[in-house]
């Protein structure tokens, strides 16, 4: 009865998901040309601007895009809402209004502004421009940029692995309830916050004040987790490859462990013990510029880095497939492509887990810092 | 052009670091087994700085 | 470094401290308390029971090491008491012998002093007899002899020459 319910939920949610991919399909229909995306990539230099269009965020969510007989370009997938900051205010619409235009043709009226989407970015038109108007480099002249709380792709990852987290540790919560051993999924996840817990919280804060930071550590450790192996899949996401991302995650650990840090933390790093006093001030500013900026900077361009690496080199090793065709042949290409990606997803799989581990254990680590006593003092 | 030639030299560089670590990480564990999550603890640790260096200076190199 | 300043979206980056900072207070409040709570309630939990554990044996092995106490004890004991009966039979037996020895020794030492009585007893009557015999004999002998005063005479000095005086 039960596997029952759950198929017929299942079927449920396949059949919305493919009606809302069939109307946005129908939907971009008539707007096919000059596309970022869209068409065949072949070459060297198509591949790379591939990549770079995959490596970004979007608006909109595109499982795959294809051209069908009569030559108009489909794309399957959804609109995600568009949240913009104009002069005029927030401004919201779908975008499915810019028809998977990337390179800043389709306008977009909302009330009096007009945007338009260039690379991923919104734009806001000049007062009194119709048309935006590329430099020779090609930078818009009469356009600016918009503070975009869109949902973006990323943003919609955020969410779908937040909402999973919730989902998957609220329930194991309550399996604690009924009984000490978890059943099913729970039995996976224990052991793995257990890990958390013992092998990075408590070794690198110590005894006396991990529990307070546990939470944080684990939540972190996941969210990365979660989102490095979502980016795996062939849904795209490139969540923690996107700076932005991994910035707020190293300024929160910044914070924490700035917040949380104690006398002697403050003493080592202002006014050190034990060396000349002209010695002090020049230490103590290379002090604050490790705590404050070499230690999130570290942080956050490792995780956005080995991410983004991981991606780009994926991607280069199946685009293999059409680049060396020629010299290959169609075969051997195809075999070599799939070999090495397959190769090297399955490394991507670890450094998915070492990276949320590395970016954990150096949280804790500066947490550590912080707030670890000294009794030889 | 240069600055991708100095990202090589720092990428050189941090091969090299890593092979240090790696290697004594090794020696270190074969020398004393039981001392094995330690070391693998504190080896991830610093390979993570090298790699972030190294990643910095990627960036640094590339974007400039 | 400007294309990374570039990629950089202030929104996104909004979004994601906004959503991280919701996340985090969820997660801590509605799963990661409760979860850690349990964990360490089942741990110390485990704990205890291992320390019970512990605790038994230590007292199994005490109560082992008592009986064990106790039956060597009682092994003891048991040898003490038969080395004792053993002496104790050894002793009665020695006894017994030695007893019976003494009586035996006492009974043939009567007897033979009993004999030695009688036969003395025998000795005497016999000298007496001996004696009164000879009595007669000699008066009869006497009366014959004397009946001639030399033969009395020569009689008496024979019989003084044979009397050693001692």
């Amino acid at each position: 009865m039960k596997i029952v319910q759950k198929s017929i939920k299942l079927l449920t949610l396949v059949a919305i998901a493919l009606c809302s991919f069939q109307s946005f399909a129908s939907d971009s229909g008539k707007k096919d040309n000059n596309q970022n995306d869209g068409g065949v990539v072949d070459t060297k230099s198509e591949v790379d601007k591939y990549i770079q269009h995959h490596i970004q965020d979007a608006h909109d969510f595109t499982l795959f895009s294809y051209t069908n007989d009569a030559g108009e370009r489909k794309h399957v997938g959804f609109p995600l809402p568009v949240i913009v900051w104009t002069s005029e205010g927030l401004k919201t619409f779908m975008s499915s209004k810019f028809h998977h235009d990337d390179n800043g043709e389709e306008i977009v009226t909302a009330g009096n502004v007009k945007l338009a989407k260039i690379h991923g970015k919104i734009y806001e038109l000049d007062a009194g421009a119709s048309k935006v108007d590329f430099d020779a480099e090609h930078h818009a002249t009469n356009a600016h940029k918009v503070l975009d709380f869109s949902i973006t792709k990323s943003v919609f990852g955020i969410l779908v692995v937040g909402f999973l987290m919730l989902f998957w540790f609220i329930r194991l919560a309550r399996q604690y309830k009924k009984k000490s051993i978890p059943t099913g999924f729970g039995r996976a996840l224990e052991p793995l916050v257990i890990y958390v817990r013992d092998e990075i919280a408590r070794p690198n804060i110590g005894e006396k004040h991990y529990r307070k930071f546990t939470g944080y550590l684990l939540t972190v450790f996941f969210f990365i987790w979660l989102l490095n192996l979502a980016g795996l899949t062939p849904l795209g996401f490139n969540v923690t490859g996107q700076i932005a991302v991994t910035a707020a995650l190293a300024i929160f650990t910044l914070i924490i462990y700035t917040a949380s840090g104690n006398k002697h933390y403050w003493k080592h790093m202002l006014w050190m013990d034990g060396i000349p006093v002209f010695v002090k001030p020049i230490l103590a500013i290379i002090e604050l510029a490790g705590a404050f900026l070499i230690k999130p900077f570290s942080l956050l361009i490792r995780l956005f880095a080995n991410i983004t690496a991981g991606h780009i080199v994926v991607m280069s090793l199946i685009a293999i497939m059409f680049v060396m065709r020629e010299s290959l042949g169609t075969v051997g290409s195809t075999g070599l492509s799939i070999v090495l990606s397959i190769l090297i997803a399955l490394i991507e799989v670890l450094v998915a887990f070492l990276q949320a581990y590395i970016f954990t254990m150096l949280s804790a680590l500066f947490i550590g810092m912080a707030v670890e006593e000294h009794e030889h003092h | 052009m240069y600055n991708l030639i100095g990202a090589g030299l720092v990428v050189i560089g941090a091969g090299i670091g890593l092979g240090q670590i790696g290697g004594k990480a090794m020696e270190g564990i074969a020398r004393q087994p039981e001392a094995t999550g330690k070391i693998q603890t504190a080896m991830i640790i610093v390979a993570a700085l090298l790699e972030g260096l190294a990643f910095g200076a990627l960036i640094l190199g590339k974007g400039a | 470094m400007e294309s990374l300043f570039n990629d950089f979206s202030p929104g996104l980056f909004i979004m994601q401290t906004f959503i991280l900072l919701i996340l985090i207070f969820l997660m801590v409040k509605f799963a990661w308390k409760p979860i850690m709570n349990s964990l360490n309630e089942r741990e110390s939990g485990i704990q205890a029971a291992l320390d019970a554990a512990e605790n038994a044996k230590k007292e199994m092995q005490n109560l082992q090491s008592d009986n064990e106490k106790l039956l060597k004890e009682a092994r003891a004991e048991r040898e003490g008491m038969l080395k004792e009966a053993r002496e104790m039979k050894d002793k009665m037996i020695a006894d017994a012998k030695e007893e019976a020895q003494a009586q035996a020794s006492k009974m043939i030492a009567q007897a033979q002093e009993s004999i030695r009585s009688e036969k003395q007893a025998a000795l005497a009557e016999l000298k007496n007899q001996v004696a009164t015999i000879s009595v007669e004999i000699a008066e009869k002998v006497v009366r014959g002899e004397l009946e001639d005063k030399k033969k009395q005479l020569s009689l008496v000095d024979k019989m003084l020459g044979d009397v050693t005086l001692n």
